[in-house]
């Protein structure tokens, strides 16, 4: 016990005396938090648009101060004609153009139906979809508080409801997939280079000649890391209920256990790399390409894996932020217990429990 | 208790059809400076690797400090010492640091390490670089530091795998003072060298070719018998014979 407390000391001294690296690991997730919470969001507001009125009466009047009252659009400017659109569009100013046609109130009081055009920027085809979404919707509450005192012969209404996340944010996706992308990062990474690094300086050799157990000299390696990611997945939990409004609705505890049985996974993973590889590059490497891509991939976090050619969604299974990613969404979004993630818990535990097994063997034919 | 510190019968270790080393056997005395020399690829890391308990023999027997090499491994790396060609303290970390890691894993008392620590930088003239980071030290200091990191547990027996490589005529001779000291102090040296001056220095030597050991015999006794005047001379007469190629 003592030479493994010596052991872990020293790691701590390593880490401790590369401030660098320290910063960016303890910073990392903050900054990841941060920048996908407040820049990086897939959420439109105030986007630019312009309108061209060739009616002016008080329906357009009216719909388009709704427009401008709503918080995802900004009214810029207002065209005189239909080549005015074009030049809009390509100054790259606005993002849509409503346009409505002359006479719509008369049309809408005579013939009971008038028409809107709306014009959107597909260059980026998810931002036009989700303006005139929104621009759609605006429009039919409005058409709704009109046909009230008219009433229909026949209409059919869908209500909807978005569960556990009613204000469709962002954060509810991506506060899981970050954490899985820091402690990826911070453990498999990390454990591989540290341990590999020993080889490169040929303090493993010594190490191995000591009486310390080659089980120990890895678990030692493995342990400051350990704590580190538990610092990570506080400081994301904390940032995400506190900064962002994403509540913990499960339970605090099953979630964090959850996030260290994920964490063993990396650090096995890491291991698993170290006793393959010999130099820090190469470890680099494989840990970034063989975990780290497919965590952004593969994991359903970037992108959704139901809508993946059936191959990519065999491999995906072997991902194992796929897994975690589910869990945290279960238990941290929707609040459910771990009869809801047994089985996905069981996956990861066997996962982990595969590379261990793998490494150590890996580990022990290096000393033959 | 015998007088024996290392004993080697029939020794061998093959790879595959290789036979890196090939039924070697010697005995090494207590207290005692043993050359082990050869050209490059002729075994002598193979055949420190298994006495080291890092590598299991194929056949023949082996004690080491009276530990037998396939069944006590763990005795054995408690009783001996090991320093590398590779530089093996750590650069990031404080002279001081250094000693207290490798004095822990060797699972020592806080008290052993802290009054032998002091005794240690006092006298290695290290006090002041105690706390200093090792990476700011002449390599000359640190390859000092490093033999005497590697007999702080006191060991029966250190094993030094070319531990002068690299390093300056005046800072090897202190060098091989310190060897002399650790060997009267009843440490027992096996040491590997590329340096046929370094070979003068040892007690016995043997000369390993193509697995095999040709020569054993002290250095005045070596030169007798292949009738030149200098190690150099009989290393490159029994090196001439070798048919593998050095890497």
């Amino acid at each position: 016990m003592k030479q493994f407390i010596s052991f872990v000391k020293k790691e701590f001294h390593h880490i401790a005396r590369d401030k660098r690296t320290l910063f960016i690991l303890l910073g990392m997730p903050i900054m990841q938090i941060l920048i996908f919470g407040f820049a990086l969001t897939n959420e439109v507001k105030n986007s630019k648009i312009a309108i061209l009125d060739q009616s002016n009466d008080p329906s357009t009047q009216a719909l388009r101060s709704e427009l401008d009252a709503s918080r995802y659009f900004d009214i810029t400017q207002d065209l005189h004609s239909y080549q005015e659109i074009e030049a809009a569009f390509k100054k790259g100013k606005i993002k849509m153009a409503v346009i409505f046609p002359a006479r719509l109130a008369n049309d809408l009081d005579h013939f009971n139906t008038a028409q809107v055009q709306l014009v959107a920027d597909a260059s980026d085809p998810n931002v036009a979809n989700t303006l005139t979404n929104y621009a759609t919707a605006i429009i039919l509450d409005y058409q709704d508080r009109i046909t009230n005192n008219r009433r229909l012969p026949y209409t059919i209404k869908t209500e909807m409801r978005m569960l556990y996340n009613p204000q469709l944010k962002g954060a509810y996706s991506f506060v899981p997939g970050v954490m899985a992308m820091v402690l990826m990062l911070v453990c498999t990474l990390m454990t591989a280079i540290t341990i590999v690094r020993e080889k490169e300086l040929g303090t493993m050799e010594i190490m191995l000649v000591s009486p310390m157990q080659p089980f120990k000299i890895v678990v030692a390696k493995a342990v400051p890391y350990l704590l580190l990611s538990i610092v990570n997945i506080s400081s994301i939990l904390l940032l995400s209920v506190f900064v962002l409004d994403v509540p913990v609705n499960g339970s605090l505890l099953l979630l964090i256990f959850e996030s260290i049985l994920f964490t063993l996974t990396c650090l096995a993973f890491g291991l698993l790399i170290s006793t393959k590889t010999d130099s820090q590059q190469t470890a680099m490497f494989i840990a970034l390409t063989g975990m780290f891509l497919p965590t952004i991939m593969l994991s359903g976090f970037m992108f959704p894996i139901e809508n993946m050619p059936l191959p990519l969604r065999i491999l995906s299974n072997i991902v194992p932020a796929k897994w975690f990613y589910y869990i945290v969404k279960e238990v941290m979004i929707k609040g459910l217990g771990i009869t809801a993630v047994w089985k996905e818990t069981l996956i990861l535990t066997g996962m982990l429990l595969f590379l261990l097994v793998l490494s150590i063997r890996n580990f022990k034919i290096r000393l033959a | 208790m015998t007088n024996t510190a290392i004993h080697a019968e029939g020794l061998t270790k093959r790879f595959g059809d290789f036979t890196a080393v090939d039924a070697i056997s010697f005995e090494v005395k207590k207290g005692e400076i043993f050359g082990f020399l050869g050209a490059n690829g002729a075994g002598k890391t193979t055949a420190m690797r298994m006495l080291c308990g890092l590598s299991i023999p194929t056949a023949g027997k082996a004690s080491v400090a009276g530990f037998d090499v396939y069944k006590q491994t763990e005795q054995i790396k408690r009783s001996i010492g090991y320093m590398s060609q590779k530089f093996s303290l750590y650069e990031d970390l404080t002279v001081r640091e250094n000693i207290r890691f490798y004095a822990g894993i060797y699972g020592k008392s806080d008290a052993f390490i802290k009054e032998k620590t002091a005794f240690l930088l006092k006298e290695l003239h290290l006090e002041a670089e105690a706390n200093k980071l090792v990476r700011s030290l002449p390599l000359g200091w640190k390859q000092k530091l490093a033999f005497s990191v590697a007999i702080f547990h006191e060991p029966e027996i250190v094993f030094l795998d070319e531990p002068t490589g690299g390093v300056d005529p005046v800072t090897r001779r202190e060098f091989w003072n310190m060897i002399y000291k650790a060997a009267e102090r009843g440490i027992t040296i096996f040491v590997t060298t590329h340096y046929m001056d370094e070979a003068e220095y040892c007690n016995r030597v043997s000369i390993m070719v193509d697995g095999r050991i040709d020569a054993l015999d002290t250095p005045t006794q070596l030169k007798k018998t292949f009738e030149v005047r200098s190690m150099d001379e009989v290393f490159l007469k029994l090196a001439r014979r070798a048919k593998r190629s050095g890497d």
